[in-house]
């Protein structure tokens, strides 16, 4: 009998926990939509906020957003991919890939304020970018790197040897099996990794505060879409920041929503590919049919 | 006197410490299946590798002697690699198809070498697929993943791939070890219709497969070739006792 109540109280409790776990995040959710969603219109999402018009709005934030999420990825991509077949396919086991190796993990566990810090002193400072959305996306480029160097060395490491083999034997240069069959075969992994790097930068805010700054203002010309990138440009985390600092909780939680939105968009997108490459890795690798 | 396709000369292969193949002096004649057979462990898949040069891929390989290929050193300086394996193709123990369409893993060797127009990889995967006798099968499922065909068929698309290429010799890996004795037998009966147009070395674990499908046999025990020449001959009348040993199953 004692037997039995012990493992019903326990059972309770962990309902309990279950429970509470649940409740706490779906009630953080629901506040924050019930919040946040009067806030939710055309015009806050359209308009810049500007006291001399009376306006609150937060589209020159959601430029700022898509600008640094673009201009990261365009950067750390390329370097990542790169890293991450040299290291799976080039380089020759040793200490200086165990070094890459151990720097690129230690890379992944710095909380990012210090990458901020570093960002500020040498991008804005050093290089004399100041505070602008090329300091913020190359602040960011080193907290993604790791992400998406390790996907892609993961993905690599699963690609059977048997078609390195395959095609080395019929005489293709390894360049060209990397891209036709490695790259491919790897695209899953890649993509996750980008996937991850594309969250993990709408949700910085440490790291931005003091690299891509907190301008909020639309350019006013065509030339001023470019200009933008060497001008400060606050992100809807550092929006959410400052609007907080200043009391504006309504707008906050305006932020908050849009930004619990494009966090879920991008679940929903890691899962749909997750599903597209299970199911058929052939659609996403080979030549293109004509 | 057949003409001589490929030979080699004092070949000596070490991996790292092991030394993998001792003076092996050798040859093959053209348009003849040669089969390897021996002990696993015995030399006989990295000597495989030597002809076409699969082995300068693996890390502390070291390589003494000569490889000839219609008379050229293939590890002579003047000799492109990426030539060479078009010139001497290989088939695998696993059927490795890549993760794509029928037509595009046929396709893949051409595009490699160059070759773009539509027309023309038409006309090579159906012939490539014709001589690797597995084009009735399949010929309605080009565009669809090679992954999802039979192992049998995946193999014959293996050797149907490597042939896209037009190769001269073929170097087939114990091609049919992972396969079915049905898909066996019709890999077998095609080697005979192959050595017409290709020079074909395989590694064989089978003593049987040996003796019914090659020409030549060349039988490797601890790095050395113990004993090699006509199939029939090498069978019926081993000059070897080592080579009577294995053949009649005393060991190996």
């Amino acid at each position: 009998m004692m037997r039995t109540l012990k493992d019903d109280v326990l059972l309770c409790l962990i309902y309990l926990a279950a429970f509470f776990a649940e409740f706490l995040l779906i009630g953080i959710l629901v506040y924050v939509f019930v919040k946040g969603f009067p806030q939710m219109s055309l015009y806050f999402l359209t308009t810049v906020t500007s006291i001399r018009q009376g306006t609150v709005g937060i589209a020159g934030n959601l430029v700022n957003t898509v600008y640094l999420v673009a201009l990261t990825l365009l950067i750390a991509v390329p370097i990542g991919i790169g890293a991450a077949i040299y290291l799976n396919e080039y380089a020759k086991p040793g200490r200086a890939v165990r070094l890459l190796l151990f720097t690129t993990e230690t890379l992944s566990g710095i909380p990012s304020v210090i990458f901020g810090l570093f960002g500020m002193v040498f991008f804005g400072m050093t290089l004399g970018l100041g505070y602008s959305i090329l300091t913020g996306a190359l602040t960011l480029s080193l907290m993604v790197l790791p992400l998406i160097t390790r996907n892609t060395q993961e993905a690599l490491k699963t690609v059977p040897e048997s078609y390195r083999s395959g095609a080395l034997s019929m005489g293709a240069g390894k360049w060209y099996m990397i891209r036709t069959i490695l790259l491919p075969s790897a695209m899953p992994g890649i993509v996750t990794g980008v996937i991850l790097a594309i969250s993990r930068i709408l949700g910085e805010s440490a790291a931005l505060l003091f690299t891509a700054g907190s301008g909020y203002f639309l350019p006013r010309s065509f030339g001023g879409w470019f200009h933008k990138i060497v001008e400060s440009g606050g992100t809807l985390t550092i929006q959410l920041y400052l609007s907080m600092t200043k009391a504006q909780y309504d707008v906050a939680f305006g932020i908050a929503v849009v930004l619990l939105c494009m966090v879920w968009c991008m679940n929903l997108l890691t899962k749909v590919l997750a599903r597209k490459f299970g199911v058929d890795m052939s659609a996403a690798t080979g030549e293109r049919q004509m | 006197m057949p003409q001589i396709k490929m030979s080699t000369d004092k070949l000596n292969v070490y991996y790292g410490e092991s030394h993998a193949l001792r003076d092996v002096t050798t040859q093959i004649r053209a348009h003849a299946v040669t089969a390897l057979i021996g002990p696993s462990g015995c030399g006989k898949s990295t000597f495989l590798k030597t002809l076409n040069r699969m082995n300068d891929l693996e890390d502390a390989v070291r390589m003494e002697g000569k490889v000839y290929l219609d008379g050229e050193d293939i590890y002579g300086a003047q000799m492109d690699v990426m030539q060479l394996r078009r010139r001497v193709g290989m088939v695998f123990q696993q059927p490795n198809p890549f993760p794509m369409s029928i037509y595009d893993n046929i396709a893949y060797g051409p595009r490699v070498h160059g070759i773009k127009s539509r027309e023309r990889l038409d006309d090579i995967v159906e012939r490539s697929l014709r001589q690797a006798a597995v084009w009735e099968e399949i010929k309605k499922q080009l565009y669809k993943p090679a992954m999802g065909l039979s192992g049998g068929q995946k193999q014959r698309l293996c050797i149907a791939r490597a042939l896209a290429v037009e190769p001269e010799v073929l170097l087939m890996d114990e091609p049919t070890s992972a396969l079915d004795p049905v898909s066996t037998l019709k890999v077998e009966e095609l080697l005979g219709e192959l050595k017409r147009k290709y020079t074909i070395v395989i590694v064989t674990h089978n003593m049987q497969q040996a003796a019914r499908v090659s020409d030549d046999t060349a039988f490797f025990l601890m790095g050395e070739v113990v004993e090699a020449g006509a199939t029939e001959r090498l069978f019926s009348h081993p000059a070897n006792q080592k080579t009577r040993n294995y053949i009649t199953g005393k060991f190996g």
